[in-house]
């Protein structure tokens, strides 16, 4: 590590080299678990256990071949979907009020707002449990789709706030003296320019409710079970390979988000770059 | 506007522009306001309505008042030191009666059984032997007969205590507390008073996890913040790909590795350092591990962030003026990462509190942590005052603990604003 400038005696270099292979095994904590499970979803035996006797399909064959696995990767989509798009609505608003409005209240309004990322789980979906039961929303998509909402709603105010931040008002400003409505400054002025903003918020929200499982361990009937939910009971009775094929598909899912998510981190940091 | 600004070039008429300036940016505010309000609304709807309606359940006590109405009234005036009169002996079998009539007796023997153990019974065998008829005698001699235990003084003071319509009785409970015969507030028998135990095993965990993550964390944000972005962004991703993994696939995995014929236990029988496999799940362990691996990132990006704002040159400047390179890391570099690791350490220890999905997967009997009596009350035995009052209490733990983390981010906002 030649290039480190403040590396210079002996010790500082013991405590780099240590800093090093600690960090090393960290990263080997941190990722091994998810490597190690993904070969076996192609085991052609039925036991979970390294070396695999061969290669095969079977587990993803069983997968989309199970009703039950492939009701619940739609009911997966389904929630997700629908309370991504119906946050985005709530949380884009909320993020352009916030922006604007001056109020010793404000404080406040933020850590309400921002509450269902703090609060735990099972206090959240035992209160849902004793709210939602009586009005005939247990055991329905529409009260998973608003408890999901609820839950995802506070990362696209977090995101869609930062980018707020980062706007220049005055562009508002000069579309608004160039004669443009405010719907239509906010369309064509505004909403380009947050739009990756938006897009992470987006992406924040449905892998929210993508893996959320305690709310959906309580509310859900047979009909609505989701991924993870189906996963947890897998793994509570017997963790056939079957679950790490559906492991797989979750990891794959998170993967591609993270990835859309980084570039849309890289493309904004290129967009500021070039505006300076 | 340009109204505005046209009548605004006549000195006279300055204070109408003030004024029409203020009114613009007062309906500016409405507006903001009214963008805001939608979500509001919804939050209120599901978020914190059902968590009023959770903390509402923890001293609703209306059950034993609805089953047996007149007892509870005759009762009101009762001082509880002796048993109390015919009165209410009458109005508790007129109760029984009528409560047995409608079957709502089994809902007031639930709620009664909670406070004292056997009350079930005494009712329900009370309720299948007292006859419509009214018996020669009075009514505590007749009740008296059918179950000795309505001679006790004991078991009119717990329907009293339980007359509602509010009561102390479940959050006393989930502090290991009850009230005895005489009203004052006493340890609860020791075959109830678990959950004191499940509080410190809760609190126990979280904070071996915390350590755990910042003692792991540390040199990793260390090793992120100083490496040039190329380098770092590339090592980023070994912590945000579990950050983004599912946490059921993370928990399915850790339950491969560890399992007595998983991945782990095979390859140290294999290297020949184990004849035996080592029981490494379903105990204190298992959760530890499956736990610092789902919260060590929530670790590793606070403390980054905190690291990436220290400036090299207080450390070249440290150097510079001769101190050795570990003085100059204690007293310079850690003093700065302090923010990060409060804010860190408090992210992870709160949301360790709440942790339900891993230790129920991957813990034992005796790992279970507050969520998972929570749970159980709810669903299982449907005891619900117990589960919300075991709720508001990690619930007050959480925005306590909550309120510090508000303030340290915000102070560290403050510095941040100051270094610049």
């Amino acid at each position: 590590m030649s290039d480190n400038a403040s590396i210079r005696t002996p010790s500082q270099r013991i405590a780099w080299t240590a800093t090093i292979f600690i960090s090393t095994l960290v990263f080997i904590f941190l990722i091994t678990p998810i490597l190690a499970i993904m070969p076996l979803s192609f085991s052609s035996g039925s036991y979970l256990t390294y070396p695999l006797p061969g290669l095969s399909l079977r587990w993803y064959d069983d997968f989309i071949n199970s009703p039950r696995w492939m009701n619940s990767l739609k009911n997966s989509m389904i929630i997700g979907v629908a309370s991504t798009m119906l946050s985005m609505v709530l949380g884009t608003l909320a993020a352009l009020g916030l922006a604007q409005w001056k109020s010793r209240f404000k404080p406040l309004v933020l850590a309400f707002v921002l509450s269902p990322v703090v609060v735990p789980g099972v206090i959240t979906a035992v209160g849902l449990y004793f709210f939602f039961a009586p009005i005939g929303l247990t055991g329905s998509y529409l009260g998973l789709i608003l408890a999901h909402t609820a839950l995802a709603t506070p990362f696209v105010v977090i995101t869609v706030g930062a980018t707020l931040q980062s706007f220049d008002t005055n562009l508002a400003r000069a579309a608004a003296s160039l004669g443009a409505s405010p719907l239509e400054a906010f369309r064509r002025v505004i909403l380009p320019l947050i739009l990756p903003g938006l897009a992470s918020g987006a992406l924040f929200a449905f892998a929210t409710s993508f893996d959320e499982v305690v709310i959906v361990l309580f509310m859900a009937g047979p009909e609505q079970r989701t991924l993870p939910r189906e996963m947890f009971s897998g793994i509570r009775e017997n963790i056939s390979p079957t679950i790490t094929a559906a492991a797989v598909v979750l990891t794959t899912v998170s993967v591609i988000l993270l990835a859309t998510l980084e570039g849309l981190r890289r493309r904004n940091e290129r967009l500021k770059g070039s505006s300076v | 506007m340009t109204e505005a600004l046209l009548t605004g070039a006549n000195a006279s008429t300055e204070v109408p522009l003030k004024r029409r300036l203020r009114r613009a940016e007062r309906t500016r505010q409405v507006k903001a306001l009214a963008l805001v309000l939608p979500l509001l609304v919804f939050l209120l709807f599901t978020f914190a309505g059902p968590i009023a309606g959770m903390l509402w359940r923890a001293v609703d006590d209306r059950e034993v008042r609805q089953a047996l109405p007149q007892t509870v009234a005759a009762l009101a005036n009762w001082d509880g030191k002796d048993l109390p009169d015919e009165k209410a002996y009458a109005a508790l079998a007129g109760d029984i009666l009528a409560a047995r009539a409608s079957g709502t007796i089994a809902i007031a023997a639930k709620r009664l059984n909670y406070a004292l153990n056997g009350f079930r019974t005494i009712l329900t065998s009370t309720a299948r032997n007292l006859k419509a008829v009214p018996e020669p005698g009075t009514a505590k001699e007749t009740l008296g007969k059918i179950n000795p235990a309505w001679r006790e003084r004991t078991t009119w003071t717990t329907i009293k205590d339980a007359g509602g319509p509010v009561t102390g009785f479940y959050l006393l409970a989930a502090l290991d507390l009850t009230r005895n015969v005489d009203g004052a507030i006493v340890a609860a028998p020791a075959d109830q008073a678990i959950y004191r135990d499940v509080f410190g095993r809760t609190f126990l965990i979280s904070l071996g996890v915390t350590a755990l993550c910042l003692i792991l964390g540390f040199p990793v944000a260390y090793l992120l913040a100083t490496l040039p972005p190329g380098r770092s962004n590339l090592l980023m991703i070994f912590v945000l790909l579990p950050f983004w993994t599912s946490l059921l696939v993370r928990t399915c995995a850790w339950i491969v590795l560890l399992q007595s014929k998983g991945v782990v236990n095979d390859s140290l029988h294999w290297l020949g350092i184990i004849d035996e496999p080592l029981r490494l799940i379903y105990n204190r362990f298992g959760v530890c591990v499956a736990m610092t691996h789902v919260l060590l990132p929530f670790m590793i990006l606070p403390l980054y962030s905190s690291m990436k704002a220290i400036s090299p040159a207080y450390m070249r400047a440290a150097a510079s003026l001769g101190a050795p390179p570990l003085t100059a890391f204690l007293r310079i570099y850690l003093p700065q990462t302090l923010p990060g690791i409060g804010a860190g350490g408090l992210l992870v220890f709160i949301l360790a509190l709440g942790y339900y999905i891993t230790p129920a997967l991957v813990g034992g009997a005796a790992d279970q942590m507050i969520s998972y009596f929570i749970a159980l009350y709810t669903t299982e035995t449907a005891n619900w005052g117990l589960a919300s009052a075991l709720g508001a209490v990690l619930l007050l733990a959480t925005i306590l603990l909550a309120l510090v983390y508000g303030k340290l981010v915000q102070g560290q906002q403050v510095t941040g604003g100051m270094k610049n």
